[in-house]
């Protein structure tokens, strides 16, 4: 036991300071040098103040905007130093009692519209701070957020079409519309 | 449909094509033949064998191994622990945590050493900057180091003999971490920035909300007791937020590690779900393959230091038909939905604009497809990481992240240890053909005797006796109820994997379940403990038993072990040996719920 302990000791020292310090430092170094916006949080900035990030989600219930996935951190929705999701089970009448009370918000917010609603626009996300819904969650939204802010829907429909990602290099991933860009997009309008 | 197919096979086509440069490059990092590209660093290797006093031409037996390793470990748990409980008083805390909990550093301390990265806290609001980078991130690459380092001497083991010695654990774990870890996590970390993983030192940074949120508070007296009104029901405050937090910290550079080393430790709560950890597609690839890369490629260095690179793909071919029937299950079950929402009128259909089917506790751009393979993927490779959330997955879905764990995550597994497990296996399965077949069993020219299989049959009976104790005995004390979330059978299930989690070393959780509380604290801490060690030292053992042994020449009575009749041999074994064991509690927690969700 004594005869690993010279080894053991120095060892850790050593490859602490390489893994635990050198390493992290250096990965710093080149993406501050390389790629600070990203590094920094793609933050979303306007006349020089940051105004959000285009990675992390905000929260809306104004029938003007969009609305993003629903979020379970706490104490607020979509808190991006507490990120979080609801971890109910598929089965827990909670999670029921939480879908039918999102479906019925969207249904009060657009009482003419009888489209099934999309799945992810009622179930909440796992990092609560989901920044995108998928294509079918912006069409569903579209007509209601047309009419409360008097605009034509194609010239709505235009600014969610320019604020959809395909899947990455066409292949990987899903489709999304990014909420918090198309809302400060749509804000941008007036 | 057809994309999320493509995919699929996009993933396994990618990782299948590296195993063998990766295991190659593997094989010459253990021989010390280092490749041109990392020559240049060889002096400083030999510098550094000089400070620590190791000669790295000293061989060691199982014994002295085993002793090198453990202490190496324990240390590493004691300074995990230190630096939590003193990050108060230590720089790079720019949100000025407190010292966290003596109970859940312990857990956390032997959590991160065993490659397990069960984590009770969240570490957006619980570590300091120093503590993730210096404890945590550390600890990332030496369990990883640890375990390649076990599984090279199990392999020496069997490539060696008439010795009684398997290798230097210090060469051994100096060179994981130097020539493979390092250089790979270095690359993959700056990808990740690249697609928007960050990389600060800096505070949260604070922005303005578009829309303020505002929520309910309980009133509290002077003394910090909820105020109640007349009617005894509490008072409440409303408190309106027009501004996000947003967390940031060194994030890639752990991030990296914690997918290659199989660890999965989040940096954030929300682990590799949260956009910072993982915020594209391809950031999700690159942390779906770093998982596998290393596990894929020992298949690889095995057949090739045995002297046969069949045996290798042989092992291969049985952890990908394992995996490739546990991802259809996880995948089907996750797309068809659940069928409780579509009852409620919601659309859970896939189609061109959205993925479809249950959405719970997933996010949008990773859509049903890269989640259940995630999923199924790192609870094959013990890492833990999850880009959604387990506990939110369908009965079916969930049992399957949950069954691959029981098994002994040896489907392409932890790093190292995933490999070490099969071949634990494989000793098994020449052990039952034998005694099928009436002759004494034999494995890569050494004879099977006595000792081998005792120490083979701790290392598949011990896990479960532990899982399915520590779960009966949680489930029977309030301690152990009062920290379950989820009503029924769900909430059972919560328990039965956490158990299975800690002591396959996994991470992963059913996370509703309250785990940061003394008693789950101390039992999954002992858990993960005896998952790693108590496993490493019979694998050590069976190693140096091995190495012993003269090598009998191949006769006609010997079993090929690289046929497809082998790899359906050794399939078989781990599905039987699993399936007697953990049917009955899988019965009791998701086998229940889902029979119950789809009765009319």
């Amino acid at each position: 036991m004594f005869k690993e302990l010279r080894p053991a000791v120095v060892s850790f020292l050593l490859l602490t300071l390489l893994t635990g310090i050198a390493y992290p430092l250096l990965v710093t170094g080149i993406s501050q040098a390389t790629m600070a916006d990203k590094a920094n949080g793609s933050l979303i900035v306007k006349d020089g103040k940051p105004v959000g990030s285009e990675l992390i989600g905000q929260s809306f219930s104004d029938p003007r905007y969009f609305w993003g996935r629903p979020s379970a951190t706490g104490p607020m929705p979509n808190n991006a130093s507490a990120s979080s999701g609801s971890n109910l089970g598929p089965s827990n009448p909670a999670l029921m009692d939480a879908i039918k009370a999102r479906v019925q918000a969207l249904r009060d917010a657009d009482p003419g519209n009888s489209l099934p609603v999309p799945v992810d626009l009622v179930t909440a996300s796992a990092s609560g701070l989901d920044p995108h819904i998928s294509p079918a969650a912006a069409e569903y939204q579209l007509a209601r957020v047309a009419r409360v802010r008097n605009l034509a829907p194609n010239t709505v429909n235009k600014l969610v079409a320019d604020h959809t990602e395909g899947r990455q290099f066409g292949i990987l991933g899903e489709p999304r519309v990014n909420v918090l860009e198309l809302n400060l997009a749509l804000d941008a309008l007036h | 449909m057809i994309n999320g197919l493509f995919q699929i096979a996009l993933f396994l086509g990618v990782l299948l094509a590296t195993a063998r440069p990766m295991g190659y490059y593997m094989l010459r990092v253990f021989d010390g033949k280092l490749p041109a590209f990392v020559r240049w660093m060889q002096p400083a290797e030999n510098f550094f064998y000089l400070l620590c006093g190791v000669d790295s031409k000293h061989e060691m037996r199982w014994t002295q191994y085993a002793m090198a390793l453990l202490c190496f470990s324990l240390l590493g748990a004691l300074a995990v622990y230190a630096l939590q409980r003193l990050q108060v008083w230590l720089p790079l805390n720019p949100q000025s945590f407190g010292a966290v909990s003596p109970d859940s550093s312990f857990n956390t301390a032997l959590s991160f050493v065993t490659n397990t990265n069960w984590q009770g806290y969240a570490g957006e609001s619980t570590m300091s900057y120093l503590t993730q980078m210096l404890g945590l991130s550390v600890q990332n690459f030496f369990s990883a180091a640890t375990g390649m380092a076990v599984v090279i001497a199990l392999i020496r083991g069997f490539s060696r003999h008439t010795t009684q010695t398997i290798g230097n654990f210090w060469v051994d774990m100096t060179r994981s971490t130097l020539y493979i870890l390092l250089p790979i996590s270095t690359l993959l970390a700056l990808v990740l920035v690249s697609q928007g993983v960050v990389q600060n030192f800096s505070a949260y940074q604070t922005v303005p909300l578009m829309e303020s949120v505002s929520y309910d508070q309980p009133k509290l007296d002077d003394s910090g007791n909820p105020v109640k009104d007349a009617a005894g029901n509490a008072v409440t405050d409303k408190v309106v937020v027009k501004e996000q937090n947003i967390a940031m910290g060194p994030v890639a550079s752990q991030e990296a590690i914690k997918q290659l080393g199989t660890n999965g430790g989040g940096f954030f709560n929300a682990n590799s779900a949260h956009p910072f950890e993982n915020p594209t597609p391809l950031s999700n690839f690159l942390a779906m393959l770093a998982m596998f890369l290393i596990p894929a490629g020992l298949c690889y260095t095995f057949g090739s230091m045995v002297g046969d690179t069949r045996q290798g793909w042989a092992i291969l071919a049985s952890m990908t038909i394992l995996f490739v029937g546990f991802l259809s299950v996880a995948e089907y079950a996750e797309q068809q939905g659940n069928p409780a929402f579509t009852a409620l009128g919601v659309d859970q259909s896939v189609s061109a604009t959205q993925s479809g089917g249950n959405m719970e506790g997933k996010e949008t751009r990773f859509g049903i497809v890269n989640s259940a393979l995630f999923a199924t993927i790192t609870t094959a490779a013990s890492c833990g990481a999850v880009n959604s959330m387990h506990d939110s997955f369908t009965p079916l879905g969930g049992m399957v992240t949950m069954a691959q764990i029981q098994l002994g995550e040896v489907v392409f597994g932890g790093v190292g240890s995933g490999l070490h497990g099969m071949l634990v296996y494989a000793v098994i399965a020449v052990f039952l053909a034998g005694l099928m077949i009436g002759r004494t069993p034999e494995y890569l020219g050494k004879k099977i005797e006595a000792f081998d299989i005792k120490m083979a049959s701790l290392v598949i009976l011990f896990p479960p006796l532990i899982i399915l104790g520590g779960t009966a005995l949680a489930v029977m004390l309030a301690v152990g109820k009062s920290s379950i979330y989820n009503p029924g059978a769900h909430g059972f299930s919560e328990v039965l994997y956490a158990f299975s989690s800690a002591v396959g070393n996994n991470g992963s959780a059913f996370a509703g379940i309250s785990a940061n509380t003394p008693f789950y604290n101390t039992a999954l801490g002992f858990a993960v403990w005896a998952g790693r060690f108590w496993l490493m030292i019979p694998v050590l053992a069976l190693a140096g038993s091995m190495a012993a042994k003269k090598r009998i020449p191949v006769s006609a009575g010997s079993m090929a072990t690289h046929t497809s009749l082998f790899v359906w041999l050794l399939t078989g074994t781990v599905l039987l040996v699993g399936a007697l064991t953990f049917v009955p509690a899988l019965a009791l927690g998701p086998v229940i719920e889902h029979l119950n969700m789809i009765k009319p």
